[in-house]
C-alpha cells in the first residue's frame, strides 16, 4: 500500500472537521436556530412578517458592504481598522458637498468613492512597501480620517437635499408585499460581486494565496504587492461605498458617525468563519456572520425589556465562542 | 547509457562574497535523463552553485551553456523561462489552496477573466495523472502528507515551464533541468520512494535532474552520476558505480572517518541499576498510546520509528513539554508530575528538539548567549551568572565541542546546521543534565559533524549520562544504543537489548509489521 493510498482514508476522515466551509455552515446554521427561536418566541407580535427579515438587510447594508471590504483585508491575514472613520468622513464629505457646495449627488458620490479607494491604496501602498504591520498602518489611517471630519465640520449636516430623499424613501418591491431599499439592494450587489471576484478571477486567488503563505505567493510568481495594495483600495472603496449607504440610510452627515464600526465589520468577518490569519473564509459566510449581528439587534427589539446594552454583550458571547471554534480548527490542522 | 552531449554545462563558475571566495573554477555538467548527486559538507559550495545556477547570485567569472547555447541567467524567472526548475526543501506552496490550484495559480485557465474551474482540474488532475500519481486535486493541499505536498512542488515546478506542452503530452513541460534541494530531508522511508519513483519517471522522459541529499543511501540509491565540492572547489565528478560510500566520504571531508568506525561497535553490557527515568503507562490522546520505558544511567536508549510514528511526541511527555493524560512518570526513584518542561529540567532532563530551528535556537542572539540560556534559566533570572564564569564556560564548550567559527559573539543564525546544534547541545550540557534526550540530532547536517555528535553521546554515556537517542536514521540508532525502542503508529512495539542478532533489517521488520517476538 502507498504512502497516499493510507493517507488517502485518514484524509476523508478529517475532511468533515476540516472542509473550510463547515464555519460558514455553522454560522448559517446558528442564523436559522436564531431566527426559529424568534418566530416562536414573538409569533403573535408579528416576527415571521417578511419585512422582519428584509429589514435585516435594509437596517445593515452599510455594515455588509464594510464587512465585504474587510473581508478581503483578512483574508489576505491583513487587518483595516480604517473602515469606521473612513465611513464617517464619507458622511461629512457628501452632506459637505450636497448641502454646503451645492453639487449633484451624482457627481458627489464617485468624489467620495475615490477618495475612499485612494485613502486605502496609499495605506496598501505603505504596509506593503515599507513593510509595516497592517495594524498600525490602519490605525493611522482611522485617526486620521476623523480628524478630517471635524476639518469639515464640527457639527452634524443634515441633508435635505430631494433626490438623496427620493433615493432613501424609495422602496425595491418583493413578491409578498415585503420591499427593500436602494441600499440593501446594492449591498447584496457588491455582495455578488465580491463572491466573484473571489472565486472566479486570478486576483481572487491571489488573495486567498496571500493569506495561506506570502513567502510561497512571492516564490510561486505571484504579484503579491500588487494584490496586497489592491485589497486595502478595495476596503477604502467599500468603505466609502458604505459610507453612501450610511448617509442615504441617516440622512446626515455626523463627526461621530460610525465610530468603531471597523470593529463591527472585523467581527461580522470572524463569526462568519474566515480566519483571522488569513487565507481561509468565504465572503458569503461575512453575509451570515452581519446577519447573525443584525438578528442580535432585532431580537432584542422584540424582546422590549432589554437595553440595547445586550447586543454588545451579545456579540461578545458570539465572538468569544467563534474564536475558540477557529482555534480548535486550525489547532487540528496543524500537524 | 550512450553519453549525448550534455544539456547543462558550467564552466570556470567563480563566485565572490566581499572578497571570500565561494567557488573557485568549478565546472559542472548535466546530462539529459540523469539523475546527478551534487555533495559536499556544509559550506562546500553547493548552495552557492545552485543560487548561481538559478540566478539567484549573479556570476563572477565562468561561463554557463544550456543546450549548447551560452546563457546569462540573472533571476529565477528567467531561469525557469529557460527550461530550470527548482524544488526546495521547504515546500512552498500554499496549503489553504486545493492541489490543482497550487499547481496552476498564475496559469489559471480564464475565459473573459473568468476562471475555469473544471478546466483548471481538469488539467491539474492530467498532470498529476502523467506523474503517476493517483490524487483528489480539489482537496486542499493541506490535507495531504508532506510527502505528497512535495511532490505537487515538483510536478508545478515541471509543469510550469510550457503549458502548450503539458497539453501535448509531454509531462515536463518544456523542463530541461529540475534541481532538487534536500527534498527528503522530512520524509519517510516510503514518503521517500514515493519521490524517487517520480524522478525515475522524469528521468525517462529526459529531465536532468541535480539532487542535493545529506542521506548517501538515498544517493547510491537514485542517482547516476555525482559531482563532489570541497571548500568551494571541485573534487570531482564520478559515476556511482565507480565510488563507494567510504571513498565518497573521504572525498567529501578530505580525511578518513576512522573515528565514525571506531564506533560501530559500542554495545557494552547493560547496567543492572535503578533506572533513572521510569514511565509506566504513560499516554497522551491523540499523541501515544500508553508506554513503559525505563532508561538508566549510563545508558543510551535508542527509539527508532517513522516520521509520525510517535517518537517526538513520546520525547515530549518524557519532558514536560506535553502533559500526559494518564500513566506516571518517575524520575531517581520519585514519582514526578511534569506538567511543563521546568518540572523536568529542575530533574536533570534536558531535551534537544527536531525543530532545532524553531524550538530551540535564538538565531538574533550570539553563541554566547544562546549557550548560556538553559544554565540562566536553572538558576532564575535573578542570580546572573557572573561574566567571568560566563566566558570560562562558554569558551570551554565551544572548544569541547569544536563549534566553528569559534567566536562567542557569532549571530547564531549564520552558523551551519551542525554548528547550530552543537550550540544547542553546549547549552543543555552546561546545566549538567542527569538525562539527555535527543530528537533527531543529526537531521541535515553535514558527515563530519554528524560523526562528532554520535562521538559526543558516547563519551557522554560513559560518563554516565543516561541518553534518549531518537533518529529516523536506523543505523545511527543501532550503533549507538544499549537498548532499542521500536514505534509505530503512535504506539512503542517492542523493546530490547541491542546485540549482534538486533540488525536493521531485523528494526525494519518490527517497523513494518508492528509485531515483536
Amino acid at each position: 500500500m502507498s504512502v497516499i493510498d493510507g493517507f488517502r482514508t485518514r484524509a476523508e476522515g478529517l475532511r468533515l472537521l476540516q472542509d473550510r466551509r463547515l464555519p460558514v455552515l455553522v454560522t448559517a446554521g446558528l442564523f436559522v436556530l436564531m431566527f426559529g427561536f424568534g418566530a416562536f418566541r414573538y409569533q403573535s407580535y408579528g416576527f415571521l412578517d417578511a419585512q422582519v427579515f428584509m429589514n435585516l438587510f435594509i437596517d445593515n447594508g452599510y455594515l455588509l458592504v464594510a464587512a465585504v471590504g474587510a473581508t478581503f483585508v483578512i483574508l489576505t491575514g491583513g487587518i483595516d481598522l480604517s473602515v469606521g472613520s473612513v465611513i464617517g468622513f464619507t458622511t461629512m464629505l457628501t452632506a459637505w458637498l450636497v448641502e454646503k457646495q451645492g453639487l449633484p449627488l451624482l457627481l458627489v458620490a464617485p468624489i467620495a468613492l475615490g477618495v475612499g479607494a485612494f485613502g486605502g491604496y496609499l495605506m496598501g501602498y505603505v504596509i506593503h512597501h515599507f513593510e509595516i504591520e497592517p495594524f498600525i498602518v490602519t490605525l493611522a489611517g482611522l485617526f486620521f480620517f476623523r480628524g478630517l471630519c471635524l476639518v469639515i465640520s464640527k457639527e452634524s449636516i443634515s441633508i435635505t437635499d430631494p433626490t438623496v430623499d427620493r433615493l432613501a424613501q424609495t422602496h425595491v418591491p418583493l413578491p409578498g408585499g415585503s420591499f427593500l431599499s436602494i441600499a440593501a439592494v446594492i449591498s447584496l450587489a457588491v455582495l455578488a460581486l465580491a463572491f466573484y471576484v473571489l472565486h472566479y478571477t486570478r486576483f481572487g486567488r491571489r488573495v486567498y494565496a496571500i493569506g495561506g503563505n506570502e513567502q510561497s505567493a512571492l516564490l510561486m510568481g505571484l504579484p503579491v504587492a500588487g494584490t496586497k495594495i489592491a485589497v486595502y483600495t478595495v476596503s477604502g472603496f467599500c468603505s466609502a461605498l458604505s459610507g453612501l449607504l450610511f448617509t442615504l440610510y441617516i440622512q446626515s452627515g455626523d463627526p461621530l458617525h460610525a465610530v468603531g464600526l471597523e470593529l463591527d465589520a472585523i467581527a461580522a468577518v470572524v463569526v462568519g468563519g474566515t480566519l483571522l490569519t488569513g487565507g481561509s473564509g468565504y465572503v458569503i459566510g461575512t453575509l451570515f456572520g452581519v446577519l447573525v449581528l443584525g438578528l442580535i439587534k432585532t431580537l432584542i427589539q422584540f424582546e422590549g425589556t432589554l437595553s440595547s446594552w445586550w447586543t454588545k454583550i451579545a456579540t461578545g458571547v458570539l465572538l468569544f465562542a467563534f474564536i475558540l471554534i477557529q482555534r480548535t480548527m486550525t489547532g487540528r490542522r496543524r500537524t | 547509457m550512450a553519453e549525448p552531449r550534455p544539456v547543462l554545462e558550467m564552466t570556470g563558475i567563480v563566485k565572490e562574497f566581499s572578497g571570500t571566495r565561494a567557488l573557485s573554477d568549478v565546472d559542472f555538467r548535466l546530462f539529459p535523463g540523469e539523475i546527478h548527486a551534487l555533495l559536499g559538507e556544509n559550506g562546500a559550495g553547493k548552495s552557492t552553485l545552485i543560487k548561481v545556477l538559478t540566478g539567484v547570485h549573479p556570476l563572477d567569472g565562468g561561463t554557463v551553456v544550456l543546450e549548447g547555447r551560452p546563457v546569462r541567467i540573472t533571476s529565477p524567472l528567467q531561469a525557469q523561462q529557460a527550461g530550470i526548475s527548482t524544488v526546495y526543501q521547504e515546500v512552498n506552496l500554499c496549503q489553504n489552496l486545493s492541489v490543482a490550484e497550487n499547481i496552476l495559480i498564475g496559469r489559471e485557465p480564464v475565459a473573459a477573466g473568468r476562471i475555469r474551474w473544471k478546466e483548471l482540474r481538469r488539467r491539474a488532475a492530467q498532470l498529476v495523472t502523467r506523474f503517476g500519481l493517483d490524487l483528489d486535486v480539489s482537496a486542499p493541499l493541506g490535507s495531504h502528507p508532506l510527502a505528497v505536498q512535495q511532490l505537487v512542488a515538483i510536478i508545478r515546478a515541471v509543469g510550469s515551464g510550457n503549458p502548450a506542452a503539458a497539453d501535448e503530452g509531454d509531462a515536463a513541460a518544456g523542463t530541461r533541468v529540475l534541481i532538487l534541494d534536500e527534498p527528503t530531508s522530512s520524509l519517510d522511508r516510503d514518503e521517500v520512494e514515493e519521490l524517487f519513483a517520480l524522478m525515475r519517471r522524469l528521468r525517462q522522459d529526459g529531465v536532468a535532474i541535480l539532487f542535493v541529499s545529506h542521506f548517501l543511501d538515498q544517493i547510491y540509491e537514485v542517482c547516476d552520476r555525482m559531482t563532489v565540492l570541497r571548500n568551494g572547489a571541485l573534487v570531482g565528478e564520478h559515476l556511482v558505480a565507480d565510488l563507494d560510500q567510504v571513498n565518497l566520504v573521504k572525498l567529501m571531508i578530505g580525511k578518513d572517518l576512522d573515528e565514525l568506525e571506531e564506533l560501530s561497535e559500542h554495545h557494552t553490557e547493560p547496567d543492572t541499576s535503578e533506572p533513572f527515568l521510569k514511565a509506566e503507562g504513560l499516554s497522551r490522546a491523540g499523541g501515544i498510546a500508553p508506554f513503559d520505558l525505563e532508561v538508566r544511567a549510563g545508558e543510551v536508549l535508542g527509539l527508532a520509528g517513522l516520521l509520525g510514528s510517535g517518537r517526538t511526541e513520546l520525547a515530549r511527555l518524557l519532558f514536560g513539554a506535553d502533559t500526559s493524560d494518564g500513566g506516571k512518570v518517575y524520575i531517581g526513584g520519585d514519582q514526578a508530575a511534569l506538567r511543563e518542561p521546568n518540572d523536568a529540567i529542575g530533574r536533570g532532563v534536558a531535551f534537544l528538539s527536531e525543530n532545532r530551528r524553531t524550538e530551540g535556537l535564538v538565531p538574533d542572539l550570539t553563541v554566547r548567549e544562546n549557550i548560556i540560556l538553559a544554565l540562566q534559566a536553572a538558576r532564575g533570572w535573578t542570580r546572573p551568572v557572573p561574566a567571568s564564569q560566563r566566558d570560562e564556560l562558554v569558551a570551554k564548550y565551544i572548544a569541547a565541542l569544536d563549534i566553528r567559527p569559534a567566536d562567542p559573539e557569532a549571530k547564531t543564525g549564520s552558523l551551519s546546521g551542525g554548528n547550530q546544534q552543537k550550540v544547542l547541545l553546549a547549552r543543555w550540557l552546561l546545566t549538567q543534565p542527569k538525562l539527555l534526550i535527543l530528537d533527531e540530532p543529526t537531521r541535515g547536517i553535514d558527515v563530519g559533524a554528524k560523526a562528532e555528535i554520535q562521538k559526543l553521546v558516547v563519551s557522554l554515556s560513559e560518563e554516565g549520562v543516561a541518553v534518549v537517542y531518537i533518529s529516523a536514521e536506523l543505523e545511527e540508532v543501532l550503533r549507538l544504543s544499549h537498548t532499542m525502542g521500536v514505534l509505530r503508529d503512535r504506539r512503542l512495539v517492542a523493546r530490547m537489548a541491542n546485540g549482534p542478532d538486533v540488525t536493521a533489517g531485523r528494526v525494519l521488520e518490527i517497523i513494518a509489521s508492528g509485531e515483536h517476538q
